[in-house]
Order: C-alpha cells, then structure tokens, then sequence
C-alpha cells in the first residue's frame, strides 16, 4: 500500500534505522525522513564496514588476496573464491581439470543453497516469523558440516586455487551430499507449508515492493532481484563459465515484480541447485584436481581482464588490471547487493515503514558485500 | 482482627502472588514451548529443566538500575509501568477461579474487568510518548489504534454473550454451563454462530494483549522494543508482567464465557483445577500461536477487524437477538 495522499513536507521526522538495529542484519544504516509512518525518503548510509578489499587486492601478490575474497560475502563466499580463481586462470591462461571443474561446481551450488536458507530464514524474521529460521539453520547445519569436511572452514571459505582445488572429497562427501537433498527434498515442502501458503505472509509480501523491470535496468539490478521482475538474466546461462553449459537446469522466472516473486525465485533456486549437483555428482569424473603447471609467483602478462559470476545475489564480477608484476594494477569487485540495495531508495518512496522492510528483506542485503 | 479484613489481605496477596507468578512462569513456558517448536531445549540450566530460571531473571530484572534518559517526561516515565500493572492485577478481583475461591464476586464482574482492562493502552501510550523516542511514539500510536480497533468487536461480541447469559456476574455465567454440552461456544440453542463468537473474542484478545500475530506495537524488526525500548529494570518488568497478566486475563474471560470455567466438562468433579486447566490450554495455544505466524501488516490488522471482525460480530449479535426472541 502506497501513501494515498500528497506528503506533506512540515510533519516530517528523521527516523534512523541502523548501524545497530534489528532490521538491517548487520551495520546498513538507513536514513529515513518519514511522514508518520511513510517513508517520503530512504537514504542508505554505507561505510560502517568499509575494510578496503580493493585496495588490499592491489598491495598483496595475486595469491595472497585469495583468503580475502572469501570474507566480502561471508554467506556465498565460494562464489567469490569462483570467480577471483577463475579471474586469474583467465589471465595466467591456466587450464582447470575437470573434475576441479565439477568439484567447484558442486561446492558452490551447496553454498548457493546454505546462502538461500539463510536468506529463508532471516527474511521471515523480518516480518516477525521467528521458528523458520531455525529450522533454515538446521538445515543449513548438514551444509556447513558437508563444506567443512572438504574445505577445512564453514564460513568465510578459500577453498579454490589458481588451477584447481586445495583438497580433494572423499566417499562420505559424496553420500552426505546425497543424503543432504534427499532430506532437503523432503523439507522443501514443509517450508512451503508452513511458510509460503500461510495467509498472512501472502498478505505481507504478495503485491508489496513492486520493482519495475525499468528500474532494474536503471539500476543494474541482477541476481534473483531481477530473474523476480521477469528479467530472464543469470550468468551461469548468458554468459557461460565453468562447466555449467554440461548441466540441465532451470532459471527460475517470475513476472508478478514483488517481493512474493523474489521468494518464490530463490525457494525454486534451491531445488535448481540441487538438481545441478545430482547431476555434477552422477557425472563425476576421476583425475587430478589441480592443474599440473602453475608457476609458484604468478605474473599474469599485462591487460585488463573481467570475469562475472552468478553468486547468490546475483552477477558477481572482477576486474583486473595487471601490468605484468606479481600483484594487481587495480583490482575492481563489482558486488551484486550494492547495485540491489541502490534501487532501494526510488522504490521505498511513499511506502508504509513495514512494508519497506520486507522489500529490504526481499533483496537480500549482505552489508560486508556491499562495503567491501 | 475483622474477618473481612482477613479476607481483603489474603486476596490481596494471592492475586498480586497470582499474577507475579504467571508472569515469571509463563516465561519460563514460552521459552520452553518455543524451544520445542524451534527443535531447541530452551532454559536448563538453573535448577530442573530451567525451573529456576524466572527466579533468576526476576532477580537480576530487580538489581538493575533504572535509567531515565535525559528529555523525558519524569513523572508520566515513572508512571507507566504502574499503570500497566495495577489494572492487570485489579482484573483478577472478579475472576471465579471456582465457586468459592472469587475475591469480589461483583454483579458488573465483567463490566468491571472491561473498565480497568482499557486502561492499560493508556499506560503504553503514556510509556510512548514520556520516553521521547521516535521508535517508542510510532509503537505508542500503533497500540492505540490497534486497540480502538480490536475493543469494537470484542465488546460486541460480549455484549451477545451478556445478552444470552442474562448476567454481568462471571460466577453465574459459570454456573450456567454445567457441561461440556452447555458450554457457551457450544450452545447452538442461543445462535449457531457461537463457535465463531469465541473465534472473535480469542483473535480479539490476542490483538487486544499485543500478542503475535498482531505484535505489532512491539515489532522488534521495525521499532526495536516498541513503546518500551527506553526502560530498563523493574520499569521493564513491569511492562513484561503487565502484559503476561493480560494475556491471563483475556483467556480466563474466554475460558469463563465459552468454556465453562471452573466447571467439569462431565459435570463430576468442579472445582479451580478445571479452570486452570483450561486457562492454561488456551495460554498454550496463545504461545503456539505466536512461534508459528509471521507478524500481520497494519492495514491488514485494522482491515481485518473493519472489515471481517465487526461486521460478523454485529451480524451475531442480531442472529442471536433473534433466536432469543423467537425461542
């Protein structure tokens, strides 16, 4: 529900929401000059976790920024490893063998997931259902113990190496991963039971925060924002890498614009993903899982290279400016939520205080990704 | 001593006991209910499965120092929480926990409980607005309305069920539901829709005690801690104890009106178990309730008794005025 009537200016007020506030899940701050309980204006308020990733990326050698990539998005921190270990194959021009190829697949599908039900959860929160995200995290529990055996961490992941992987699975890996979408399979249902039919929640979220497919494009939305306005955009299709082409997957779409639509996305991402590793896992092949001639000091040759992602969030992409030493000219990370929450400030205008807040919600927000 | 004075004092104290209690328990049951219903083990630590727990955290609660921020309203911060709490504990003055064990029992019992029960959205909007907060004043704001909205229907609903019973007196209303079969929300002789009325009178109650799904005074995604996020301590507590004792007292007035009260369900063994039994099946579902749903909008919740609520309870009450005239 939009404000009705014209604002009037004289009875505005400030309200802060944030850097240390329930809703925004982490230090965002949200300036908003409100007409009671009508935003007229948001304004996000960045910087409250600025760590200068970049810049650190151009003062340590190309190997040593490795660890950092899994720190910007704490919650689909593979897709970061992906994309900076692919960034620097494509300078070096190293070969990854395939089954490095299929592993990396897998691993980050399972993070895409974990990510997902993480969202699931914290979302629901914010419209005041607390019990889902527990049941999320639970689930997101067997995830983080399946990436923990294989990567040696559970959160902030650095797991990828130029040329492949630092460790290769095992047989229990492979039948917990089995075992983790055969239950997942099971609770799908019962989220979509418990949380999507129920008539309050469709009163919350269906028809709230409509986003135009203009706006989008305005603002380079990407990621289950976009796919959630109709915008049939996701890189792992559009622009190939890795071996997804091998896959037979569906992009989820969805044309209703709000923020029922970008639930619905990221509930069907979850089973898109894990059809991706049941088929990454049937077809597995055997052989190395590092590519056998990586130079110990990398010196990519000078040039300007890109690589893009999809993260969970959406078109993750690097930058790279080498000019032939063993660190980086410039480093660039384009972060899919800075691009998400900047839509945020047209579309809150004139919506009531509740209602911006599951928008926020809908999109998504990691704070350490957006200030990086 | 004057055996009237006797009797004041013991009720007195059992009431105030009553609902201190209540309050420190139900606690106790939420986290452990939520805990269930969240695949946890809730509270275990202090003494046998967490029983100690309200204990502790009343004493701590009670150790705190109370903070007045700088810019509030002195008095009106300090009597807030009182008046949160006097009313919730002057309900209980009539409620009939069995035939004998009532402290009052007044022929406008329930008038009564109606009068002190409207003031505690007083005491919310005065906590709101002395506190000076923006957080606390939309929260403030936010009850009012909710509970103007939510008194209409729930009054209708009563006024029904007085015209049915014939009395304002909570004991002779139980007494006129011997068993399960005379139960008010079964006594299908009085309007068909009697199941419905309770649906009203328990969504109604649930809104009425702020009590999700209709939290929303207290949005903590939204509005932090609502209209009490400037008090600490006792200030706090008893905010918290108010609003546990309403919840009580809103399910009694249910369990009293609709289920019977301290009546058997076979009409063999009256007495104030019963009562508490049922008062605590309803609390049950109360918490049930509030761990399963998400939160509701606000024009969904005023849409919602407007639009659905009010009218229903309107159309019962001339349904049953009808019945009462034909039969």
């Amino acid at each position: 529900m939009s404000h009705p009537l014209p604002i009037n200016n004289q009875e505005s007020f400030v309200l802060n929401l944030g850097p240390q506030h329930p809703a925004t899940h982490g230090v965002l701050r949200v300036k908003l000059t409100m007409d009671g309980e009508y935003i007229m204006h948001a304004e996000p308020v960045l910087g409250y976790i600025h760590r200068m990733h970049e810049k650190m990326g151009e003062n340590r050698t190309w190997a040593q920024f490795m660890p950092n990539t899994g720190r910007m998005d704490y919650l689909s921190a593979l897709s970061f490893n992906h994309c900076y270990a692919a960034l620097v194959e494509k300078a070096m021009g190293i070969e990854v063998p395939e089954r490095a190829e299929y592993l990396r697949v897998i691993t980050v599908e399972l993070n895409r997931i974990s990510s997902h039900l993480v969202w699931f959860g914290a979302f629901i929160l914010d419209l005041g259902g607390f019990s889902p995200l527990l049941y999320a995290f639970d689930d997101r529990e067997h995830i983080l113990d399946l990436l923990e055996s294989v990567t040696g961490s559970r959160l902030t992941y650095c797991y990828f190496r130029f040329g492949g992987l630092y460790n290769d699975i095992d047989e229990n890996f492979v039948d917990g991963t089995r075992e983790f979408i055969k239950t997942m399979r099971e609770r799908l249902p019962m989220y979509h039971n418990l949380v999507t039919k129920n008539i309050i929640l469709i009163k919350r979220i269906k028809d709230i925060g409509p986003i135009s497919k203009e706006t989008i494009r305005k603002y380079g939305a990407t990621g289950p924002v976009a796919r959630g306005s109709g915008i049939d955009y996701d890189i792992r299709k559009n622009e190939p890498y890795s071996i997804y082409p091998e896959f037979d997957f569906d992009i989820p779409v969805y044309t209703e614009c709000d923020s029922m639509a970008r639930y619905m996305v990221r509930m069907d991402e979850i089973e898109q993903s894990m059809r991706i590793i049941e088929q990454a896992l049937d077809k597995l092949p055997e052989g190395p899982i590092m590519a056998p001639k990586v130079p110990k000091i990398l010196k990519p040759p000078k040039g300007d290279y890109y690589q893009a992602v999809e993260s969970a969030r959406g078109s993750l992409g690097m930058r790279a400016v080498s000019d032939g030493t063993n660190k980086a000219y410039r480093l660039k990370v384009r972060s899919p939520t800075f691009s998400n929450l900047s839509l945020f400030s047209e579309v809150s205008e004139g919506m009531l205080l509740p209602d911006a807040l599951a928008l926020m919600g809908s999109l998504d927000l990691v704070i350490p990704e957006i200030d990086r | 001593m004057d055996s009237e004075i006797i009797r004041v004092i013991a009720f007195l104290v059992g009431v105030i006991a009553f609902a201190a209690l209540n309050a420190a328990y139900l606690v106790w049951l939420e986290r452990k209910e939520a805990a269930h219903i969240q695949r946890r083990i809730g509270p275990k630590e202090v003494g046998p499965f967490g029983l100690l727990q309200p204990m502790v955290d009343g004493i701590k609660l009670m150790t705190k120092q109370i903070l007045i921020p700088d810019g509030v309203d002195p008095i009106l911060f300090r009597l807030a929480p009182i008046l949160a709490m006097i009313p919730a504990i002057m309900c209980f003055v009539t409620i009939p926990f069995s035939q004998e064990l009532v402290a009052r029992n007044i022929n406008l019992g329930l008038l009564m409980i109606f009068a002190f029960a409207s003031i505690n959205v007083l005491a919310l909007l005065l906590g709101g607005w002395a506190s000076a907060n923006k957080y606390a004043v939309i929260s403030a704001a936010r009850a009012v309305a909710q509970n103007v909205a939510y008194e209409i229907p729930m009054l209708i609903t009563v006024i029904t069920m007085v015209m049915i019973t014939g009395t304002l007196n909570l004991n002779d209303i139980v007494a006129q539901q011997p068993n399960i079969s005379q139960w008010y929300i079964f006594r299908f002789s009085a309007s068909p829709l009697m199941p419905v009325a309770f649906l009203i009178f328990f969504v109604c109650s649930l809104a009425e005690t702020n009590r999700a799904p209709f939290d929303l005074s207290e949005a903590e995604s939204e509005l932090v801690a609502g209209f009490h996020t400037e008090y600490s301590s006792m200030g706090f507590g008893l905010f918290f104890m108010g609003e546990y004792a309403n919840i009580v007292i809103g399910s009694s007035l249910a369990v009293i009106l609709f289920l019977g009260g301290w009546q058997d369900p076979f009409g063999l063994f009256p007495g104030v178990w019963w009562f508490l039994i049922k008062l605590y099946c309803l609390i049950f579902t109360v918490i049930w309730i509030r761990w399963t749903y998400p939160r509701t909008q606000f024009y969904g919740l005023l849409n919602l008794s407007w639009k659905i609520l009010i009218p229903i309870s309107l159309f019962n009450l001339l349904l049953t005025a009808g019945f009462l005239k034909v039969f």
